[in-house]
């Protein structure tokens, strides 16, 4: 028996009307923006496009009332990511702390926690980054070093947090700190805290060019930096439970197939102009590819929606996803041997572009190829 | 799982698991059509789970079916279980009496004149063995006899017969019903499809119980990671598979022949999974799955075999991709929203 169990999913039909008022917001939204910048979507930051989303109700959609959330279904919600995605809207600034900071505050924050942060969150005014790689621990998320040390009122931190995208706009940080220095406690001692990167002294934000020669991640440095007692999140020595549980969150969405849509479109538009076999046959593939990927993401949409978790299912969606975005741009050479441009070139060359670079990422970023493919492993009883 | 599916689940592979042996499968692969399993297979109502229950069958949906289709190709049943199930179903369409007996799929070219039916089909599964055959011709469902006809046994790479099948003035019912021209290719496609979701479910299955099994040096294989993401490849396969040839399954349930986008969609799915599949299975299996003696090759030389059956994958990718791009770039989003 397969170990994991992807159930058919149907969206109610009352989510059509949602889905009919996000198109017809995204289409005069993003009527000026240019190919290039939609195929970033949730790389792409913008406050006034966040702060918009909040004031339609499209941020915590599934969250309490009483935290500014708006107690709709998880398929409500799918519905506003997957078009999001699809049109590629710049939903970057909120994405993070809608997707799983949020949620995590939901399930292991405090009262005071909760009542401060998440009706900002869901207006589209503040913002989360994710503070778990560090130089020396990357898939081997327990190796954190990063101390947090206890002192009068709190804790001191001291280390370094890498590849943190959206830092530098970020309002906060959910950061991943050593709270036990002891070798055996190298899971137990880990705790999770909720960091002020506006307030606190002693945290240093330097930017890190990728590839493309963008800066969307960064370096952040902990100097004897102070973090209050009140903005631990859940249990002192309760990290690697909670960060497990943040995962599957940040694993389950529908940007783990979604992101290099943007490409699959303006390739269908380019080979629109000529005629052949050979190109109708790649697209009918990645139709049929897409197809599937968005029914297994509805499965597992399905599973949040019930309650249950998803987080093997949601391993499966982003290998299987990263394997056919990362094919996109190599079945679109082969097909109409394009230049990838930056900064010139029509949209399709941009388009080619931008994400040629970019998907190599997607099996490295919210976990590796390699970790994913190891989690599944233990499912199947391998390990 | 419904009611019914969960009865169908139980019956199906109750029964398949415990006499679909190698022995068994071994004898068809020589020619011996296996008739006692073949006769509880009718027994149990696994040809008739389309056809309404006030003809004697199941009045299932395609989504019930899916289930029986899956599971004769996760255990191999060396039998044209699938074609009779989908040329009942034919027959229910046109409101034609479901007859007892092997009913095979004719997929040729033939001729209907005064009540009788001429022609002639290529790699009719299990021809040799059917009493009869069901063709589509004209928009018309006929039930044929293959009483007289000349048969030229043949066979797929899996053993199975894939006879030529050739009739002059055969006995035939035929009537009207509300097919799409392309009826037998289609539907005859989301059968295998289902097939092949079977199979590669077995292959994910089998090879993690061979990996735990077999010891190299020194622990079971299955624990050096370089198997086990070979393993999680083979499995998210499966698993893809399995989903879509449900949604094709349910989407037939939903719209009739409207559902050939997803059809089309789970047969060129599982056309590419079955060449990851099987490669990564053999590597799995080392030299003992390339012999006769070990079962895997069963499974492996159907979904070779299948995924070339009813169109292969390429034959329906050039159709939906030629759809595609007519429908222009920006209506596939909402197309694919729509289902």
């Amino acid at each position: 028996m397969q170990p994991f169990r992807f159930d058919l999913c149907e969206l109610p039909g009352e989510t059509e009307g949602l889905r009919q008022e996000i198109r017809a917001f995204l289409a005069e939204e993003l009527k000026h923006v240019p190919k290039v910048t939609r195929a970033q979507t949730w790389s792409g930051s913008d406050a006034e496009f966040s702060r918009k989303m909040g004031a339609k109700g499209w941020i915590g959609m599934t969250w309490p009332k009483k935290y500014g959330g708006h107690e709709r279904s998880f398929f409500d919600r799918y519905v506003m990511l997957e078009e999001m995605l699809a049109a590629g809207a710049p939903v970057g600034a909120h994405w993070i702390g809608d997707r799983q900071s949020g949620p995590l505050l939901l399930r292991f924050g405090t009262e005071e926690q909760r009542q401060k942060i998440l009706p900002r969150v869901a207006k589209g005014e503040c913002y989360f980054c994710i503070g778990m790689s560090e130089p020396d621990s990357g898939s081997d998320l327990a190796a954190t070093r990063t101390r947090a040390e206890k002192v009068d009122g709190g804790y001191k931190v001291n280390g370094t947090k890498l590849w943190t995208s959206g830092a530098h706009h970020a309002h906060y940080m959910i950061a991943l700190f050593r709270t036990d220095f002891a070798p055996e406690a190298k899971h137990s001692g880990l705790t999770q805290f909720l960091v002020d990167l506006k307030t606190t002294n002693g945290i240093t934000i330097r930017p890190i060019k990728d590839l493309a020669g963008n800066a969307h991640f960064n370096e952040v440095v902990f100097e004897d930096a102070f973090v209050p007692d009140s903005m631990m999140v859940g249990t002192e020595g309760g990290g690697w439970g909670q960060v497990t549980a943040e995962l599957a969150f940040e694993r389950s969405g529908p940007e783990r197939y979604l992101s290099s849509f943007m490409l699959m479109v303006e390739m269908i538009r380019e080979l629109g102009k000529r005629d052949g076999a050979e190109g109708a046959r790649e697209v009918g593939r990645l139709v049929a590819h897409l197809v599937t990927l968005r029914q297994m993401s509805l499965s597992v949409a399905g599973m949040l929606e019930k309650g249950e978790n998803p987080a093997l299912e949601a391993s499966v969606v982003k290998d299987l996803g990263a394997i056919f975005e990362q094919d996109m741009p190599v079945r679109a050479h082969e097909l109409l041997g394009t230049a990838p441009t930056v900064g010139e070139g029509n949209d399709y060359e941009q388009v080619l572009g931008y994400l040629t670079q970019t998907v190599p990422s997607f099996s490295l970023r919210g976990g590796t190829r390699e970790i994913l493919r190891g989690i599944i492993a233990r499912g199947l009883g391998l390990r | 799982m419904n009611e019914l599916q969960t009865i169908l689940s139980d019956s199906v592979d109750g029964l398949l698991s415990e006499r679909v042996t190698k022995v068994l499968v071994q004898k068809a692969e020589e020619g011996e059509f296996p008739a006692t399993l073949w006769n509880e297979v009718e027994a149990n109502g696994l040809t008739r789970v389309l056809v309404p229950e006030e003809q004697g069958g199941a009045g299932g949906t395609w989504a019930d079916a899916a289930i029986v289709l899956k599971a004769a190709g996760e255990h191999v049943a060396p039998l044209p279980l699938a074609e009779a199930l989908l040329a009942n179903w034919f027959l229910t369409q046109a409101g034609i009496e479901v007859p007892d007996g092997v009913t095979t799929l004719l997929d040729g070219d033939f001729t209907l004149e005064g009540g009788k039916l001429s022609g002639e089909a290529k790699n009719v599964p299990w021809g040799r063995d059917a009493a009869r055959g069901v063709a589509i011709v004209k928009g018309q469902v006929i039930l044929a006899s293959l009483d007289g006809a000349a048969i030229e046994p043949g066979i797929n790479v899996a053993r199975e017969p894939r006879d030529c099948v050739t009739l002059k003035g055969a006995t035939a019912t035929a009537k009207k019903a509300a097919l799409p021209g392309n009826a037998m290719n289609l539907y005859g496609a989301l059968i295998r499809a289902c097939q092949m979701a079977g199979a590669l479910g077995y292959l994910s299955t089998q090879s993690v119980a061979y990996a735990n099994e077999r010891t190299q040096f020194g622990k079971p294989i299955g624990k050096f990671q370089a198997i086990q993401q070979q393993l999680a490849v083979l499995s998210t396969q499966a698993a893809a598979c399995g989903v879509i040839t449900d949604h094709a399954c349910a989407q037939v349930d939903k719209r009739g022949a409207d559902a050939a986008f997803e059809i089309a969609a789970a047969k060129i799915r599982v056309d590419d999974a079955s060449s990851v599949a099987t490669s990564i299975a053999h590597q799995v299996h080392g030299a003992i799955g390339f012999t006769y003696e070990h079962g895997l090759h069963f499974a492996t030389r159907r979904l070779w075999s299948w995924r070339a059956e009813f169109g292969a994958g390429r034959d329906w990718a050039e159709t939906l991709g030629r759809e595609t791009i007519a429908a222009g770039a920006d209506a596939l989003w909402p197309h694919v929203t729509a289902r």
